[in-house]
């Protein structure tokens, strides 16, 4: 059996016919070939799949498609507007926290949501905040360092 | 120099931040079917009978293949292994058949409908066992099996080989000894947990070209041991390797490949594509070797080690094709970064009904230097000589003599030391924050030689465009070390163009040149001497050309900032895109046609070291030589351990880079931390218990200590540019140096990984007992 869900896709409406256990991250991956989000474990416990629904994170592998109704997602597709990286995106470079990549998108999201809650967060809050996504390569350091960067040098999306 | 040394940002990050880099589980084809497997539930088992009658019959199944499809055997070192199994299943969750479906439901579907009919044979689960003589035998054709001959399987035995190392007399060495100690040390299985999983895809044509997308550290690696078990001509057997999310050396062999090719080839113009789970990624992707491992240590009162003895018995698991290579790099780096005269080392292979052991970052060097660098801090405890001095009267100089009896012309031991002890404040004592948390600091030393048949291969291609841009070709892949960031910044530096005018392409072996292998931190030093050969070629051709239309000799040519500029009348200057395409005559005609530069690269004078003693004139490439040292506090009251702080000091020779070095060096540190505080992969009777997240932890960022990065710059002769690699053995003096700090906090030594807090909080009731 398959459920019509309404929802929007980085602020464009979708609608789709969803099998009823297939989860949010293969919706994306599958159904709307966005691939940003990444299966690591496909059971909560990685990360990697983190996308932003109604302003929150969650892991995209837990989420299932007939529960997307009405709902808003942010994937790391729709974190750059016309070209224009978002303010962790360019943390993300400038301080090379990333390696391989893989993880990548599941911090941003994380990380994006984190700031959205609190744009001031202190270095702790966001070893916290950032403990529930995995990363094999870098270490984690650079990561919460440019996040620490966009939380000390923003405010309201601008540079201060 | 103007690009080689700078921060330059990664050339990938871009992809990496929007979503848009591509990693095989993103790559869609149309018309793609679905791959899953059929394990074995058992160690060790006799498969009778597979039936797959059932399933294929279910509808929207494609193909249904087993182990006596596809019989031949194929390996990298020693062909020991199958794809799918041939007559026994050797460990638990070995592939026996496998499904290609219209989905991925029906393809699980029908791998439940194929039934197997085993019988239970008696398991080998710990190497020591393994290697009695009454122990069951996993490999009874070992004798016939094919093997390059630096290695020495022992048929009928599960020794798949014994590697020595013989220097000097340690017999005699023992006995003028003031003391003689020795310790045993164990180290269990990891894994390497790459987030992203393996992933492969293959499309057969009806021309009888094969198409593999993999995820995959060395495509033409794979693209070899391919052609090899399926017979298919080089020519037709194409490997593309995108975005690698993460390999640490489970990526360096061939693994997965092996299973959907046989599929793509019976369902031609259908590209078959199989992702592994989590589960699938700890049981099939390769671990980590256990090892048993013993040093007895002759020391004189005067602090010189005098003789070493080690006995290493790796866990090698069900098959050891590469394996047996890590078995003799730990071998032959066993004395560690030390001077010794007298060594005898024997390093066993053994196998067992385990997952198949592969290489792992540092290639056996973290798992010896666990034991070598905790014996040290021991050896100094008991003859009361400081593990600071034993380390500075042994640790190799330039000038000191290797285990193989090479002269070290360079090493930076000394330096490294001397800035971890600084940075750690290693003769400052601990404050201890609470009467039940204990403060502890602790060193180790490692080093680590690329382990690599001595003429391995490296090319790099590059292509001047009408424009002044280039596209630089090489087969080295980047799996987050930062190679084409690297690699790019080599080029620039020679070429004097900006690196954002080069795009770096790689992993594709009909298109990229020829690359050994993405492993061994070779990647700066090889692919990088390829590199910059190629920008020379190219820069050298271009200006023969300029000669001509420049009127000038050729040695008062160079590349300036674009520009092929006249040294001493630097007005006297051409856009280096004059000559994309040659040069055109004043009258019209053409010569040179368009610039390609060409680099290949293996190392000079790289020979093999004697096959029965290990000694040898240049037998390694270079060593790479470091330090960490690290702070611990321990809770002896729960047996936590957390680390403080780490610091590390390596002699990279030069960084090129020194951003990508210190993400590299602190994901390294972290990596190691997770190791030695919570990282084993629990086997029982050959199952392992923890094949997911919960159950087996890493490193998350909430866990992190302090990380400071250091280095001491002694350039490598033959690296371009000075450089040697160092993206694994910047791991390898992590998990020991933790060891003796938690030693030093509470004066119990731990010589098996993990430190668990159980067996913190035992080794204090015994402690308090005495
Ligand atoms: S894939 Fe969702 S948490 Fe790992
Ligand atoms: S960058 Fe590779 S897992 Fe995080």
């Amino acid at each position: 059996m398959k459920y019509k869900v309404s929802f929007f896709v980085n602020e464009e409406p979708v609608e789709l016919y969803v099998p009823a256990n297939m989860t949010l991250l293969y919706v994306l991956r599958d159904m709307l070939n966005l691939t940003g989000a990444k299966d690591g474990c496909s059971a909560g416990e990685c990360g990697a799949c983190t996308v932003i629904m109604d302003g929150k994170p969650v892991n995209g592998c837990l989420v299932l498609a007939p529960e997307l109704d009405g709902k808003h997602i942010t994937t790391v597709e729709g974190l750059s507007k016309n070209g224009k990286l978002s303010p962790l995106q360019e943390a993300f470079i400038a301080h090379a926290a990333l390696q391989c990549g893989f993880c990548t998108p599941g911090f941003l999201m994380t990380a994006t949501a984190l700031l959205d809650e609190d744009p001031h967060p202190t270095r702790e809050q966001i070893m916290k905040g950032i403990s529930g996504n995995l990363c094999r390569c870098t270490g984690y350091k650079s990561i919460i360092e440019a996040i620490e960067d966009v939380a000390s040098h923003y405010e309201g999306g601008k540079r201060i | 120099m103007k690009y080689v040394g700078e921060s330059l940002q990664r050339v990938d990050s871009y992809k990496k931040v929007t979503g848009s880099a591509t990693f095989v589980s993103d790559v869609k084809l149309a018309r793609m079917l679905y791959a899953q497997v059929k394990r074995s539930p058992y160690p060790h088992a006799k498969i009778l009978n597979i039936d797959i009658s059932e399933a294929v019959k279910l509808p929207g199944v494609k193909c249904v293949i087993t182990g006596e499809d596809y019989k031949k055997r194929g390996g990298l070192y020693l062909e020991d292994r199958n794809f799918l199994a041939v007559g026994t299943a050797k460990y638990c969750g070995e592939a026996v058949a496998a499904v290609a479906a219209e989905t991925l439901d029906i393809a699980e579907a029908a791998v439940e409908l194929i039934k197997v009919d085993y019988e239970e044979l008696p398991a080998v689960t710990n190497a020591i066992d393994g290697m009695k003589p009454d122990a069951p035998l996993i490999h009874p054709d070992l004798g016939s099996y094919k093997v390059i001959p630096i290695f020495f399987p022992q048929p009928g035995t599960n020794i798949s080989h014994h590697y020595k190392l013989r220097k000097g007399d340690v017999d005699s060495a023992f006995s003028t000894a003031d003391f003689v100690t020795e310790h045993s040390f164990f180290i269990p299985h990891i894994q390497h947990v790459p987030i992203e999983p393996h992933a492969a895809i293959a499309l057969y044509e009806s021309d009888g070209r094969m198409t593999v997308w993999a995820s995959c550290q060395s495509p033409y690696a794979v693209r070899q041991a391919l052609s090899a078990s399926f017979d298919i001509p080089l020519n037709k057997i194409r490997v593309i390797s995108q975005a690698v999310g993460g390999g640490f050396g489970s990526k360096a062999g061939t693994t997965l490949e092996g299973i959907v090719i046989p599929l793509a080839k019976r369902c031609q113009g259908r590209p078959v594509k199989l992702v592994y789970t989590r589960e699938d990624e700890f049981e099939n992707a390769y671990v980590r070797q256990g090892l048993h491992a013993t040093i007895k240590t002759g020391i004189r009162k005067d602090g010189k080690i005098v003789a070493l003895k080690n006995r290493f018995i790796w866990d090698g698991g069900a098959y050891t094709e590469y394996g047996v290579n890590i078995v003799k790099a730990a071998g032959y780096a066993s004395p560690g970064p030390y001077d010794v005269d007298n060594i005898w080392t024997d390093s066993y292979c053994v196998y067992t009904n385990h997952p198949v052991g592969g290489p792992y970052r540092g290639f056996g060097m973290c798992e010896i230097h666990f034991a070598i660098e905790q014996n040290i801090d021991i050896v100094a405890k008991e003859t009361s000589i400081s593990e600071v001095e034993i380390r500075r009267i042994n640790g190799l100089r330039k000038g000191g003599i290797t285990g193989q009896g090479e002269k070290m012309i360079v090493s930076g031991y000394h330096d490294c030391l001397e800035t971890v002890l600084k940075e750690i404040e290693y003769d400052k004592p601990c404050v201890n924050t609470s009467p039940v948390k204990l403060r502890g600091k602790g060193i180790a030393a490692c080093w680590k030689a690329p382990s690599m048949p001595t003429d391995v291969a490296s090319s790099a291609i590059i292509r001047m465009n009408e424009d002044g841009t280039f596209f630089l070709m090489v087969s080295a892949m980047d799996i987050g070390q930062g190679s084409d960031t690297v690699l790019t910044q080599i080029a620039a530096e020679v070429l004097d163009v900006p690196p954002e005018n080069i795009t770096i392409r790689t992993g594709d072996t009909d298109h990229t040149p020829y690359e050994w292998q993405t492993v061994a931190s070779r990647t700066t030093y090889c692919a990088g001497n390829a590199v910059k050969l190629a920008a020379e070629d190219l820069k050298s051709k271009v200006i023969e050309l300029a000669q001509i239309k420049m009127c000038a000799y050729k040695r008062e040519l160079e590349f300036q900032n674009g520009f092929v500029v006249n040294k001493m009348h630097p007005e006297n200057r051409v856009p280096i895109q004059t000559f994309a395409l040659g040069l055109t005559l004043p009258d019209g005609s053409g010569v040179g046609g368009p610039a390609i530069g060409v680099g290949t690269f293996v190392v000079p004078n790289n020979m093999n070291a004697d096959k029965y003693t290990g000694m040898g004139e240049h037998p390694v490439a270079f060593w790479t030589i470091g330090f960490n040292g690290a702070e611990v506090e321990v809770d002896t009251e729960t047996g936590l351990i957390k680390v403080l702080k780490m610091v590390s000091c390596f002699d990279p020779g030069k960084v090129i880079n020194p951003l990508t070095y210190q993400g590299q060096v602190e994901g390294a540190m972290v990596q190691a931390m997770g190791t030695v505080l919570w990282e084993e992969l629990k086997l029982k009777d050959g199952h392992i218990l923890n094949k997911n997240f919960v159950d087996y932890k890493i490193a998350t960022a909430y866990d992190i200590p302090e990380l400071i990065v250091k280095v001491a710059e002694n350039a490598e002769l033959t690296g371009p540019y000075g450089a040697r690699g160092i993206g694994e053995p910047v791991m390898v003096p992590g998990a020991p140096a933790i060891a003796n700090a938690v030693a030093n906090a509470i004066g119990c030594r731990f010589t098996r990984m993990p430190i668990t807090p159980d067996d913190v909080l035992n080794a204090l009731k015994g402690k308090n007992k005495k």
